[in-house]
């Protein structure tokens, strides 16, 4: 059998293929986007980027009714964003095996929140399983669309960033065709109306005792005995740390995280004299095992809820030496910067010049928010930047000093239905949306107005100005934001204007499309006044007390040179960059 | 060799990604155990970025290394190298290229960058191997080789031999730059 080497997201996608699934429909969030990515290779799914999680979810539970085997993948807030149909999915059933795919964030390395998603899958009623590596996750993806389809159920399979983003030994497997099941018209379990419902309600309860019954017997979990004095619970990547910190130690470890295998978890408890339960995030796990009358020796009172956890972190826990190391605390922190040559860097230069109130929104434009640019206010969820802007227009009675701002895919992800909003409600204020021609920080998806789909095919692109227009915005300007004067003069006139206003800043990011590549220098004429190093660019650092331009990470986008007020910043080869 | 550990820190966009791709992939080749950790999403802007990975004989279970269990640190930058020398076992070897990039703090004079970096490094870690990589891919023809040219250096104490870089480089390297990047490997092997 052949082995790769796979990211754990490689392996999910690996998995969707083997398991014959034929329709996958996700939004890009780190830390899930490689699942779709990679899935999108294999010519024998349907692999789609859609506008938002609800839509995507909402593909494959259309994909599952019509018969075929269908995923949907997304970062944890992303399901908060597919929370509707979601929870009423989980009544329904499925007609062929349909599983959403949920990536957490512990630690927040790209994400806003470190909400546990395992609550959905409880709350919502739905089976979930969580892997523990690369191997598993190509395992328990096969293993999810078993049980869809054996208990009439939609499966949550949780991963985080640590399973999703490390890579290890797979074993490859071929793709086993499912045929489709034919429709069959069955109003009772996919009409959601009330008196259809409550019987959904009632069978769904059933199956999800039925599960609670049969996963005590799963192979997903598994016992491994070892020395008897401690007792671990533990899923996931912990599973991974706890193995590595006490190697000796008996385990339980759990693939199926919701139900809890209860027989199996007091059964282990008798076997050991002090059980723990390690489990990264909120005390899941720990409350319910609580609450089941099993008396624990340690868990959230040994480890916090924050941030990732450590096979040293156990060791630590448990009184257990770890290696000696140098200690080091003054080393500066690196923030993550807008690119060299990115295009939101000209459009946050004029609003921080302007001192605008800039309510912000999620992608590469919020690293706006730090240092030197510092031109952004607020930043809470996708799309929040128009809302959040309306609200404060209506608190403050003006919106002459505040501006929305967000990305091309965000606004397409769920800014539409807040300049709607907006139109609708009298709003007096001005949207800015970056069109850099794809979704950037989450690593250049394409988006409904790139003109390419997930295939890489091309596609139909929205021209976001015709759909404003037809929103009922009167006022639209595009502008080049490398174009300061134009961009200023657009920002000057649209807030100080007594009606609802669109800018549109067009230029497509920096990592897309080939740059000059001209390296610039700072000549004898510069008076050191150091307005270019107030645009963060990564390329200008300080030598000697004065502005220098680093030649191996300048791209020649010229920006700096706009801005110099005493011409001192040239193209090493004495040409304009555009 | 039973295990070996080893971490890649640098500059988002200097290319650490590869580096690993390519261990992973001799560690596969050799049927060793391996695993690997990275950061991904802002590996493009310019933050502290690191991979961890560990090649085993007898299984690899947590993706992560612990503090003072690294066998070998490659840095891509002197700061990162620096940040993350706790990494380091005592003894452990670490391949620095002398390159500096400037974080932003700095550069707003927020935080200074630390000064005697170097000498820390030689007073902590079992060895130093300092060199300017940047030049040597710049030789090459790319300062992208960067990568290839540091990892070039540290094959001298990883438990792989010449021949299966260069077939691991052939087999995961876009075929118009095999070369740049074996002549790379081979100038770091040298340093």
């Amino acid at each position: 059998m052949k082995k790769r080497i796979m990211l754990g997201n490689e392996a999910f996608a690996r998995g969707a293929y083997e398991a014959g699934v034929k329709v996958v429909s996700s939004y890009p969030g780190t830390p899930s986007t490689e699942v779709t990515e990679t899935a999108a290779k294999y010519d024998e799914m349907h692999v789609e980027w859609a506008p938002n999680e609800k839509c995507g979810v909402e593909v494959a539970i259309g994909a599952s009714v019509g018969g075929v085997r269908s995923l949907s993948c997304m970062k944890h807030v992303g399901l908060n964003v597919a929370a509707d149909p979601f929870f009423t999915a989980a009544y329904n059933g499925v007609t062929a095996g349909a599983v959403i795919l949920v990536a957490d964030d512990n630690g927040c390395h790209s994400s806003q929140n470190e909400q546990d998603s395992r609550y959905y899958g409880k709350s919502a009623g739905v089976p979930v399983l969580e892997p523990a590596d690369a191997q598993e996750c190509k395992e328990f993806i096969k293993k999810a669309y078993e049980i869809s389809e054996e208990y009439d159920t939609l499966v949550l399979l949780r991963s985080n960033t640590r399973i999703s983003h490390s890579r290890g030994i797979v074993t490859l497997e071929d793709r086993v065709e499912k045929a489709r099941i034919p429709y069959e018209k069955n109003i009772q379990k996919y009409v959601s109306m009330p008196a259809m419902a409550r019987k959904l309600h009632i069978a769904q309860e059933n199956r999800m005792n039925q599960i609670a019954e049969d996963c005590n017997h799963m192979d997903l979990n598994r016992v491994e005995m070892g020395d008897t004095s401690i007792g671990i619970i533990t899923s996931g990547i912990c599973y991974q740390y706890v193995k590595e910190a006490m190697p000796e130690v008996s385990i339980l470890k759990m693939g199926m995280i919701n139900p809890l295998p209860k027989e199996m978890i007091r059964k282990f408890a008798a076997q050991v004299d002090k059980l723990y339960v390690i489990e990264e995030g909120d005390p899941f796990f720990e409350e319910q095992i609580r609450a089941m009358g099993v008396e624990l020796a340690g868990g959230k009172d040994m480890f916090t809820i924050q941030g990732e956890y450590s096979a040293n972190m156990i060791r630590a826990a448990f009184g257990r030496p770890v290696a000696e190391s140098a200690v080091i605390n003054d080393a500066p922190n690196r923030p993550p910067l807008l690119c060299a040559g990115c295009p939101h860097r000209g459009l946050f230069h004029v609003l921080d010049k302007l001192k605008k109130t800039v309510l912000g929104d999620i992608g590469c434009y919020t690293l706006a928010a730090l240092p030197p640019t510092s031109a952004m206010d607020t930043t809470l969820c996708m799309g929040a930047s128009i809302t959040m802007a309306h609200g404060f227009e209506k608190a403050v009675g003006d919106s002459k000093d505040v501006v929305a701002v967000l990305g091309d895919s965000t606004f397409f992800h769920s800014g539409i239905t807040g300049l709607i909003n907006m139109n609708y409600n009298g709003s007096k204020g001005t949207v800015i949306i970056l069109d850099n021609r794809i979704t950037g920080m989450t690593g250049h998806q394409d988006n409904p107005a790139s003109g390419r789909n997930a295939k890489g095919e091309e596609a139909p692109a929205i021209d976001i100005a015709t759909l404003c227009r037809a929103i009922g915005v009167k006022n639209i300007v595009e502008v080049d934001p490398f174009d300061l004067e134009a961009t200023e003069k657009a920002v000057k006139e649209e807030t100080a204007r007594e009606e609802l206003s669109v800018i549109i800043t067009k230029r497509p990011c920096a990592l897309i499309v080939k740059q000059p590549d001209i390296p610039h220098l700072v000549t004898d004429a510069c008076k050191n006044c150091k307005q270019c190093m107030k645009i963060g660019c990564p390329a200008i650092e300080e030598k000697d007390g004065r502005p220098f331009v680093a030649a191996e990470r300048c791209v020649g986008c010229g920006l700096c040179a706009t801005i110099c007020p005493f011409d001192a910043i040239a193209a090493a080869d004495g040409k304009e960059a555009r | 060799m039973n295990k070996v550990n080893i971490l890649i820190v640098g500059v988002g966009g200097q290319g650490t990604l590869l580096a690993s791709v390519l261990l992973g992939n001799l560690a596969l080749m050799k049927d060793y155990d391996v695993k690997l950790s990275e950061v991904h999403g802002m590996s493009q802007r310019g933050g502290s970025v690191v991979t961890h990975v560990k090649i085993s004989e007898d299984g690899v279970n947590s993706p992560l290394i612990e503090l003072g269990d690294a066998d070998v640190i490659i840095a891509f930058e002197e700061l990162e190298a620096y940040r993350w020398l706790p990494y380091l076992k005592k003894g452990g070897t670490m391949y620095v290229n002398t390159q500096q990039i400037l974080p932003m703090p700095v550069i707003l004079k927020q935080a200074e960058y630390p000064q005697e970096i170097q000498q820390t490094l030689q007073a902590q870690a079992g060895q130093v191997k300092a060199f300017d990589a940047l030049q040597i891919a710049e030789e090459c023809g790319s300062v992208k080789a960067v990568n290839v040219v540091l990892l070039g250096a540290a094959s001298n104490d990883l438990p792989f031999r010449e021949e299966e870089w260069i077939q691991v480089i052939e087999e995961n390297v876009k075929p118009k730059f095999i070369d740049l990047n074996k002549k790379a490997f081979a100038l770091g092997r040298q340093v």
